[in-house]
């Protein structure tokens, strides 16, 4: 193993998850905070430094500080392993995900997998035993009926997740999500085929299996991110706070990072499949992955990607104040029924066209 | 013995055991192993701190799975003894004790106790009076549908709702504030008429609240209405029919969404209510989604009745005449000595209330708030009872409960729309 590379993709972990991804957790829920607000047309938090930019260090401080109780009857390891289980995943998913071009000659992914899809699936679905084992090992009703209502939750909407991006898959022929991004940066997105190879009758034609895919995807994300209208794991109303209610402290929030974290690495996923990564529009700054980038332009293309997520997440965060939630039954007979047929047909649809069409 | 011992744990109280009663009577108190694990059932107790529960209701909910086989509701956590205070006090003493009924519509509540006292005296207030009061009800209603309107939203996951209807709350607190001095419990009505009329630049400040609450209610009727997510999870949820609706005693909105055209303020009009032009709106299927709706229109007819009134707002005295039993002005009772005893008595003795029984009932937000007062004569009531229409509405709940999911129990709470103040009194 050449020590310098190990050294390269370390700084890269250390970097993306402690400088990038946390801060983004932290700051996702300042901006959840500050933009309900706006939506309620209530102020938010504003008292801690400008506007409020300090409450995640204050929130963090309170969260370390508060009493980590346990309750009484719990089933201790499993209650103490719990959090851990869904935070892990949700950071584990963003070793993928292509967050820039390329930097100094480094290519701004941690591990360039060629299964980068199948890999964020097979670590994301490994998410829902933090919320099951939560909900089972407090002990108490609530968290229980929390428990088992994602477990059943999570595992249809991952049917969905799954196949909705199948018709992605197909048109751009690859696996890497890195060449995916390179090949939507040359070749025209695929939510906006306006240039190159794809402003063409086939690649308009394909915009129509693509944007099903699209809100195929996005719907089932907001049900594997437990967020309303499908926050039915921890629905406040009905089950007091669902999974995580018999806990406190930082194993609290560890539940309420993972489930931004994971917001932040499926808001990232369906940028990179869909909305061309960290391209800029019209091919502007394209790299096809081929020459050496200068440092500046790599820049742009990491803030291009990170802006998109921020569009996303303004865009969950703008759904889950906006709508009422899915009561259970309703809840899988959409995912089950409706989205998984939805699924299936837009995969043949796309089939279609990519036969037909020249 | 372990079966107790079981038992026990699961259910420690008295509500949770009854229904329990008749497992164990079944068990006859040997342990015999489940043998169908699959259909053992839950008891899972909402409340009495949840947060559907709008306060301290209790509901010991009997699952199989996420669907509700039986429900108890357990009421009395909010139990102050009101009318047992009523007793020890003189009517006009009574009037806060009504602020905290609902405490959601206090001026109505008020006007309604100060009406059925005023029936046992046989009085009947001047024109204005009455129309001020036509105004406090009509207020108290608003400001109360808002409320169960938002918490409904609220319960259901649109918590935005709640809060657009909060800041119109906020507008009418501020009325109120301008009408009586308090924001809360306003206390405004005394036996034989209000503490003093209505303040300059209310009517004003009223005309423009109505002015701009109707475009804001259609800004939540978008939000809800027509609301796939919204629909789904009220319609043909906790269906009341006609003849349940009526056998339970239910009043005021949940009657009506029941599709029971029955309302107080036009079957037995009261306040000069036939003078003022508005309609009763009536549901179809008795379901949440008719119960959100019927109580969406009642406030619209509310801005429309608070106009009517405002428009023809008479001038004149606003309280009964009657030097022995109501309070002369300060003025007067500084100045001159009749006036000097009267204060006296009446502050001392209160009122001389005949002796007879009267029940008094006026159309709530809630529904229909009735005051029974059962006089000895003098100025306290031997009995006084309370109608309340929440605890009546609530007695519906393990009628309709069974057979629904958890999500719906917070559908239905939120659209039966209670409030544990006058439930538990």
């Amino acid at each position: 193993m050449d020590f310098i590379a190990l050294a390269i993709s370390a700084v890269k972990i250390v970097g993306l998850v402690f400088l990038v991804i946390m801060p983004m957790v932290a700051y996702a829920v300042w901006a959840e905070r500050r933009v309900s607000a706006l939506i309620q047309d209530r102020v938010g938090p504003n008292r801690v430094g400008f506007q409020g930019l300090l409450q995640p260090v204050a929130d963090g401080l309170k969260f370390i500080l508060k009493e980590d109780f346990t309750p009484k009857n719990v089933r201790t390891g499993y209650y103490w392993l719990a959090p851990a289980l869904t935070m892990v995943p949700a950071l584990l998913t963003c070793a993928v995900l292509p967050f820039g071009s390329q930097l100094f000659g480094e290519p701004m992914v941690i591990a360039n997998l060629n299964a980068g899809p199948l890999f964020i699936f097979a670590i994301a679905s490994l998410s829902v035993y933090g919320i099951v084992l939560a909900g089972w090992a407090s002990n108490s009703k609530y968290p229980f009926l929390g428990g088992v209502r994602s477990t059943s939750q999570m595992i249809s909407y991952e049917i969905s997740l799954g196949l909705s991006i199948i018709p992605v898959l197909m048109i751009l022929g690859d696996l890497n999500l890195g060449r995916m991004v390179q090949d939507q940066s040359v070749n025209g997105w695929l939510m906006l085929p306006l240039w190159g190879d794809r402003f063409s009758l086939k690649g308009l034609l394909l915009l129509v299996p693509v944007v099903i895919s699209f809100v195929v995807f996005t719907v089932s994300m907001f049900a594997e991110t437990n967020r309303l209208p499908f926050d039915l794991p921890e629905c406040e109303t009905e089950l007091v706070a669902g999974y995580h209610t018999e806990y406190s402290s930082m194993k609290f929030a560890l539940f309420f990072l993972g489930e931004y974290a994971a917001m932040i690495i499926g808001s990232g996923l369906a940028v990179t499949l869909f909305f061309g990564g960290w391209s800029l529009p019209f091919g502007w700054l394209s790299w096809d992955g081929k020459a050496d980038l200068p440092w500046w332009q790599g820049l742009i293309h990491m803030a291009t990607f990170f802006g998109k997520v921020v569009v996303f997440i303004l865009f969950f965060i703008w759904v889950r104040w906006s709508l009422p939630r899915f009561r259970f039954d309703q809840l899988m007979r959409l995912g089950l029924v409706f989205f998984f047929e939805i699924a299936v047909i837009n995969i043949i649809l796309t089939a279609g066209i990519m036969m037909l069409v020249k | 013995m372990s079966t107790t011992t079981i038992h026990e744990i699961e259910a420690p109280d008295s509500a949770a055991k009854a229904l329990l009663a008749g497992q164990l009577a079944a068990d006859q108190g040997h342990f015999q192993p489940m043998e169908d694990l699959v259909g053992e059932k839950m008891i899972l107790n909402m409340g009495p701190s949840h947060p559907a529960t709008h306060g301290v209701l209790r509901v010991v909910l009997e699952m199989d799975g996420e669907v509700i086989s039986k429900a108890t509701p357990d009421v009395g956590f909010l139990h102050r003894g009101d009318e047992k205070i009523a007793e020890n006090m003189q009517y006009n003493q009574f009037v806060p004790y009504t602020d905290r009924l609902d405490y959601l519509a206090p001026l109505a509540n008020n006007v309604a106790y100060a009406l059925a006292v005023e029936k046992l005296m046989g009085w009947e207030l001047p024109a204005r009076g009455k129309a001020i009061r036509v105004l406090c009800c009509e207020i108290a209603r608003i400001s109360a549908h808002l409320l169960g309107l938002g918490a409904f939203a609220m319960d259901v996951g649109a918590m935005t709702v709640f809060l657009y209807t909060f800041t119109q709350r906020e507008y009418i607190y501020n009325l109120c504030e301008q009408l009586t001095g308090a924001r809360f419990t306003t206390s405004y009505t005394r036996v034989g008429g209000q503490i003093r009329d209505l303040p300059e630049g209310f009517v004003g400040a009223l005309a423009k609240f109505c002015d701009q609450f109707l475009p804001a209610l259609e800004e939540v009727d978008k939000l809800l209405t027509r609301n796939k997510i919204f629909l789904d999870r009220c319609k043909d949820v906790g269906i009341i029919s006609r003849e349940q609706a009526i056998a339970w005693g239910l009043s005021g909105p949940n009657l009506r969404g029941s599709g029971v055209d029955h309302d107080l303020r036009k079957a037995v009009p009261y306040l000069d209510y036939e003078l003022y032009d508005f309609e009763v709106p009536v549901g179809e299927h008795g379901d949440s989604f008719d119960r959100y709706l019927v109580r969406m229109e009642e406030m619209r007819q509310s801005v429309h009745i608070l106009r009517q009134v405002i428009k023809t707002l008479p001038d004149g005295p606003i309280n009964v005449v009657d030097a022995k039993n109501r309070l002369p002005g300060k003025e007067k009772v500084l100045m001159k000595m009749e006036e000097l005893i009267h204060h006296f008595i009446l502050v001392t003795e209160g009122l001389d209330a005949p002796a007879g029984e009267v029940y008094f009932a006026a159309e709530n937000p809630k529904g229909e708030l009735g005051f029974y007062i059962n006089s000895r004569g003098g100025g306290v009531p031997y009995r006084l009872k309370i109608r309340s229409p929440s605890f009546v509405n609530l007695s519906i709940l393990p009628e309709i409960l069974p057979g629904h999911l958890m999500s719906d129990v917070v559908a239905v709470l939120g659209s039966l729309d209670f409030v544990m103040g006058e439930c538990d009194r």
